[in-house]
């Protein structure tokens, strides 16, 4: 039984939870690090109170390291605005960084480990240089790896702060080169707004929800599948709000050519967290859709890799469904040849490296 | 065979299953006081130890440690297996719990005045815990300070000793009486054995306990034994460091801290036998009376 899904959608239901509930509910949200945001959540809906003691702790702890996390990529943002001011490029942050920094409510309680960027291509050398002479480098010294981020990824290696240890990914777009679905970063760089905080600026809202969309069901390799999709479920219940909210998100899909994640995302959403869309855009969004056939395989394999990656939300499938999905990520990264060869590779390496060969 | 046991350490809860028959003994011998029944409820740990499916079963045989059924770490010769839960256990503990300071310090207590003693590797603080303990304080935790920011109260665990190399036969030579697990070679910390706590800790195990003193033990071989004051400053830097979320707590952590600091008397300790620590740690606590 996934309770993290039951009690995102309906935070409520926490009222009626036995002391096993809450041993189960804390034990997935721990495997999808959603912990912080539960407590979050909880305390949202005034209903800290009905928290025993006991779970009380854990959550309460993971939201402490949300907390420090938040800070930590706060002071991250200040330095690297003042970077980015001396080279008059604008700062654009992505994902967690840009939730944080635009106080949207999908920052909230999450939990994460990088911050990530959005720098125009003809850019990224000088930022890179810039970066370098900062504190920054890149740890990834192997040759092909190098070569594979800069000829074909929509970043370049990740960059590490010598003291910090903070990990900074660098993107001049929001999915690979190389992949089946093409977006023209301009629009996106064009439309960002200048976040909150005004340290930096984050993509307009409804190229927020696109992104996230596009990361979870054409880049990422789900290993926080369930956190992502709450990220988009409160991405979507705080803007939805506004009027002519609806049409113009499913323009902008078509605009950036990202209809398909947003099928995805809409429908996954909906269905697992209970997001409020309705059902005239639901419909619309098909136009969006892989076709019938396909939209049951990947119900087939979606609905069980976005649960918890925890035994009790697991049925005989849950493996090959997360396997097949893996596979796909790759797929959908780069052309059969070519993925043919960089796996290959990667596998004669990882032979040579267990063989101590050089 | 699986065999289950629940542990109740202090507040929490831990759910041990296991296949290997001696872990379990092990267990139901150190923890006897504090083991309960308790199915179909809510666990903070769920731990396992498991012998690996693999060949390593039987050649060389490895004993793994799971948390909620991930391995944080890697496996180790079976005969570890005793030591590995006790490691393990510290490991879910501070890396899990952050609504507490918790420091890297053994914690006594006698009338009501607990006495935190923070120790680097090799200061001798399980030592001077154990000796302690087998003296008549009460041991509330010989690895994990526990502090309440709140009221600054010191949860009990009520674990065992982990002693090490030439500890061991010392304590076992003052103290004849005291209870070991079986002595364990050629671990990462040397040679291992734990210590059983006294029925006095078991008892009172649910109880919190204030500190009133903060001492930092440093054993040096054929040294008298040196009592000072530590200012506060100092004291305070040196628990800092010891301390396994202090960073993470952020500015919170530092008040926790600095309350704490204000509210104990500091000392370093450097002692050569454990007789005359153990008549400096009562002075410790007489003095605080008179304060």
């Amino acid at each position: 039984m996934n309770l993290v899904s039951k009690v995102l959608s309906d935070p409520e239901t926490v009222a009626m939870f036995s002391p096993a509930d809450w041993d189960l509910l804390v034990r997935q949200g721990r495997r999808s690090v959603l912990l912080g945001r539960i407590y979050w959540l909880l305390n949202e809906h005034d209903l800290l109170e009905t928290v025993p003691e006991y779970a009380n702790r854990h959550l309460l702890s993971s939201f402490r390291i949300y907390e420090k996390l938040r800070l930590s990529a706060r002071y991250e943002i200040f330095e690297l605005f003042k970077l980015f001011e001396s080279l008059d490029v604008p700062l654009v942050l992505l994902k967690g960084g840009a939730y944080i920094s635009a106080c949207s409510n999908a920052g909230e309680g999450r939990l994460f480990s990088d911050l990530d960027i959005l720098v125009p291509e003809e850019k990224i050398s000088e930022v890179e240089r810039h970066l370098t002479l900062n504190g920054w480098y890149s740890p990834c010294s192997d040759a092909y790896d190098q070569r594979y981020y800069r000829q074909w990824m929509h970043e370049i290696p990740p960059l590490q702060h010598v003291k910090r240890k903070v990990v900074l990914d660098i993107h001049h777009n929001i999915l690979p080169r190389t992949g089946k679905i093409s977006v023209d970063s301009n629009k996106l760089l064009n439309g960002a707004v200048l976040a909150e905080e005004r340290l930096g600026w984050a993509l307009s809202e409804k190229d927020r929800i696109l992104h996230s969309a596009a990361h979870l069901f054409h880049d990422g390799e789900l290993d926080h599948g369930l956190r992502d999709l709450s990220d988009l479920d409160l991405l979507v219940r705080e803007f939805s709000a506004e009027e002519d909210f609806w049409e113009s998100l499913l323009a902008r899909s078509v605009e950036l050519n990202l209809q398909r994640p947003l099928f995805y995302a809409l429908r996954y959403t909906n269905e697992i967290l209970n997001t409020p869309v309705p059902e005239e855009v639901l419909k619309v969004s098909k136009a969006g859709s892989p076709g019938k056939i396909m939209t049951f395989v990947m119900d087939a394999l979606f609905l069980r890799a976005l649960a918890p990656d925890h035994p009790s939300c697991d049925d005989r499938w849950t493996g090959l469904a997360r396997w097949m999905l893996f596979i796909r990520s790759h797929w959908l990264r780069m052309p059969p040849l070519q993925l043919a060869q960089h796996l290959a590779r990667k596998g004669y390496k990882r032979w040579t490296m267990r063989n101590n060969i050089t | 065979m699986l065999q289950t046991q629940t542990i109740r350490t202090g507040p929490f809860y831990v759910r041990l299953t296991t296949d290997i028959a001696s872990l379990y003994d092990g267990i139901t011998q150190l923890y006897s006081s504090i083991l309960v029944n308790r199915e179909e409820d809510f666990f903070d740990f769920h731990v396992k130890l498991m012998r690996p499916k693999s060949l390593r079963r039987w050649i060389r045989p490895q004993v793994s440690f799971l948390f909620d059924g991930k391995a944080p770490f890697k496996p180790l010769p079976l005969d570890q297996a005793l030591p590995m839960f006790e490691w393990g256990l510290n490991w879910c503990i501070s890396n899990h719990i952050h609504t507490h300071l918790i420091s890297h310090a053994a914690v006594i207590e006698k009338d009501g005045k607990a006495v935190i003693m923070p120790g680097a590797p090799g200061s001798g603080k399980s030592t001077l815990c154990a000796g302690l303990m087998l003296s008549g304080y009460r041991l509330l935790t010989d690895e994990l300070a526990t502090i309440d920011p709140n009221d600054l109260l010191l949860t009990s665990l009520c674990r065992p000793v982990n002693l090490k190399n030439q500890s061991i036969e010392l304590i076992k030579k003052a103290f004849p009486e005291a209870i070991f697990s079986k002595t364990v070679k050629d671990t990462a910390k040397g040679t291992v054995s734990l210590l059983k706590p006294s029925d006095l800790s078991f008892q009172e195990c649910g109880d919190r306990a204030k500190a009133v003193a903060i001492v930092f033990p440093k054993y040096e071989k054929g040294e008298k034994c040196r009592l000072e004051k530590l200012d506060k400053g100092h004291a305070f830097m040196q628990l800092a460091e010891q301390s396994f979320n202090y960073s993470l707590l952020g500015e919170r952590g530092f008040d926790i801290l600095s309350r704490l600091i204000e509210s104990c008397d500091c000392y370093s300790l450097s002692y050569g036998t454990l007789d005359e620590s153990i008549a400096q740690i009562e002075r410790v606590i007489t003095d605080s009376a008179e304060r």
